[in-house]
């Protein structure tokens, strides 16, 4: 069971101050596994996102990613490894056209005549060629998600940690996005951190939610979205958005 | 199209700096000659700003840290090594070590950039009231006596590798503008480079740079080195164009006005740093040779204006000039084409009538 976890916590938590926002959590996930996390504003996902990636470095406890420890490492030699980050604001180069965006992630790796390859596939397959010579900066904000979505992809990696991916999407955008990460999912395992339901249950087959710092449950869609408990911290405090 | 742009571009500067190579000594007096040997080693430490600036978006408020360090170093080199070809080597290295140990710190301590201006500005600050001080005859390094604020005395270049052939001051004004030849299209050749594109990145957002795998101290360690040994190679060519180093270099008014440069010029290109030093310096000794206005109250209007008026800097905003125009008479043209179309479909139809 254990040889094919590619990603825990163990006993992982992150203070700021007196506020506990990650409260040890054990967590882990199985290769080619798609998982969601869940959970209301504050319950520390986006925390738990940054511990995982490194650009936090937890209080206590530790992140290992395919038996490396990464709790102590930079945020650059997490990406090293073959993991893809999406952060949750958009976090692009917007001087920059979309070309040289995803060139610059797909270089990182690879050599310089394969990442122009790769680079085009990427356009391609995200239907980005009407602005693959725009700014960053003048495009739409759904477009802007979209380009991220392909600089993760552009780098091949084995494991993508997607934070709020479809947020600010119209619904078509976010159908597309969906299936773009089930096709991404066929070569990667997944973690994406999200807030909008209907989302989830468009890609989810397991999800995680969390809830004040902690792992409230573990389970499918179903099982999720029927226990109580969930229904009273999360959906009952469902935002509008 | 864009490309073939750029390229045009830079063969229209090869050829001007060639003109400016060959051209001035034979048509400048003595004097002037002199003088423009200055304004290009000025030239050379703005363009090291407009590099690491510019491309790396770092804002090294004490370049002339560098640009004095290479200056001092030649002079000590030269004296104790009796001979120029090994001391310019070895000024250019000082300046890029010094850059480096003072990069490691502040990018490995990840400082942010208001903290790395003020450090930087502080470090030239020091170096100015330090060297100030060491006009005793015991502050000497080999043979060479610092001089406190009289400075060194910097024996000329020699032809490479004979120390008792040295130039002349049309020769040395050979060399700086060679070495600003040099040193531009290394430039340009680093920022179209991978490294140098990571670096624009950077400039665009660490964060995202960051978590696409890429080293970001590294990455403004090294572009902050080659800022600082560019800056050395001015210092050097400053030295030898004026014969003479003295603390002045690092004072608080050359380290803002090698700022001001690279507003005026254009932050983001390399040939408008360039062209801010050389017209400030033309500009500032026009107007010293008259009583009427203040230079310090003018250069502050100057960069008043500027920064309200043409944020951009010159170049970057003449570039867009260009292109508004070029765009309005293409639109006209094209416009025009399409009346006479339309006119003549109109007879085709009348006809058909």
């Amino acid at each position: 069971m254990r040889t094919n976890v590619v990603l825990e916590t163990r006993s992982l938590s992150m203070h700021f101050g007196g506020v506990v926002a990650v409260n040890r959590v054990d967590f882990s996930l199985r290769e080619n596994e798609l998982r969601c996390l869940i959970g209301p504003n504050g319950a520390g996902k986006s925390t738990f996102f940054k511990c995982l990636t490194a650009q936090l470095r937890p209080t206590s406890g530790e992140v290992v990613i395919r038996d490396f420890n990464v709790s102590g490492s930079e945020s650059h030699q997490v990406a090293r490894m073959g993991v893809g980050i999406k952060t949750q604001v958009p976090n692009l180069f917007d001087g920059l056209d979309v070309e040289e965006n995803i060139w610059l992630s797909a270089s990182q790796s690879a050599s310089l005549k394969r990442s122009r390859v790769i680079t085009s596939e990427v356009i391609e397959r995200l239907q980005l060629g009407d602005v693959r010579k725009s700014q960053l900066g003048s495009l739409a904000h759904g477009q802007r998600q979209l380009v991220e979505l392909g600089m993760v992809l552009a780098g091949e990696p084995w494991l993508v940690i997607l934070d709020e991916p479809t947020a600010g999407m119209t619904q078509e955008e976010v159908i597309r996005t969906a299936e773009i990460i089930r096709e991404i999912n066929k070569s990667a395992t997944m973690i994406v951190v999200e807030h909008d339901m209907q989302f989830i249950r468009m890609i989810a087959r397991k999800v995680t939610v969390f809830h004040q710092g902690q792992i409230l449950l573990e389970g499918d869609m179903d099982e999720v979205s029927a226990d109580a408990r969930v229904r009273e911290v999360y959906l009952g405090h469902r935002k509008t958005s | 199209m864009k490309r073939s742009r750029e390229i045009n571009s830079l063969i229209s500067i090869g050829i001007v700096g060639l003109i400016i190579l060959f051209g001035a000594p034979l048509s400048l007096d003595l004097f002037s000659v002199i003088s423009l040997t200055t304004a290009i080693s000025l030239a050379i430490l703005a363009l090291s700003l407009g590099l690491i600036w510019g491309f790396g978006g770092i804002l090294c408020f004490g370049q002339t840290a560098f640009f004095g360090i290479g200056g001092y170093a030649y002079a000590i080199a030269a004296l104790n090594f009796g001979g120029s070809t090994g001391a310019i080597i070895a000024a250019v290295l000082v300046a890029a070590a010094a850059a480096a140990i003072l990069g490691y710190f502040m990018f490995y301590g990840r400082l942010s950039d208001v903290y790395l201006a003020v450090i930087t500005l502080t470090v030239t600050l020091i170096l100015y009231s330090v060297i100030r001080r060491t006009s005793g005859p015991e502050y000497k390094i080999g043979i060479a006596k610092l001089g406190g604020f009289n400075g060194i005395n910097v024996p000329p270049i020699n032809y490479p590798w004979d120390a008792t052939q040295f130039l002349y001051p049309e020769h040395v004004f050979y060399v700086a503008m060679v070495a600003l030849l040099l040193a531009y299209f290394l430039c340009v050749w680093l920022t179209k480079s991978h490294f140098g594109r990571v670096c624009v990145s950077i400039r665009e957002n660490e964060v995202r740079t960051e978590l696409l795998g890429y080293d970001i101290r590294f990455y403004k360690l090294c572009m902050f080195t080659v800022g600082g040994a560019i800056a050395g190679l001015g210092g050097i060519m400053f030295a030898n164009s004026i014969g003479r180093i003295t603390p002045d270099v690092f004072n608080l008014y050359n380290a803002a006005l090698a700022i001001i440069w690279v507003i005026i010029g254009g932050r983001g290109t390399l040939i408008g740093p360039v062209f801010g030093a050389l017209i400030l310096f033309y500009l500032t000794s026009f107007l010293g040779r008259q009583a009427v206005v203040n230079i310090n109250l003018f250069l502050g209007l100057v960069l008043i204006v500027f920064v309200l008026v043409v944020p951009k800097g010159i170049v970057p905003s003449l570039v867009e000039l260009w292109d508004r125009r070029k765009s309005r008479r293409m639109t006209a043209r094209s416009a025009r084409r399409m009346r006479r179309r339309g006119r003549s479909r109109v007879k085709e139809v009348q006809v058909e009538d």
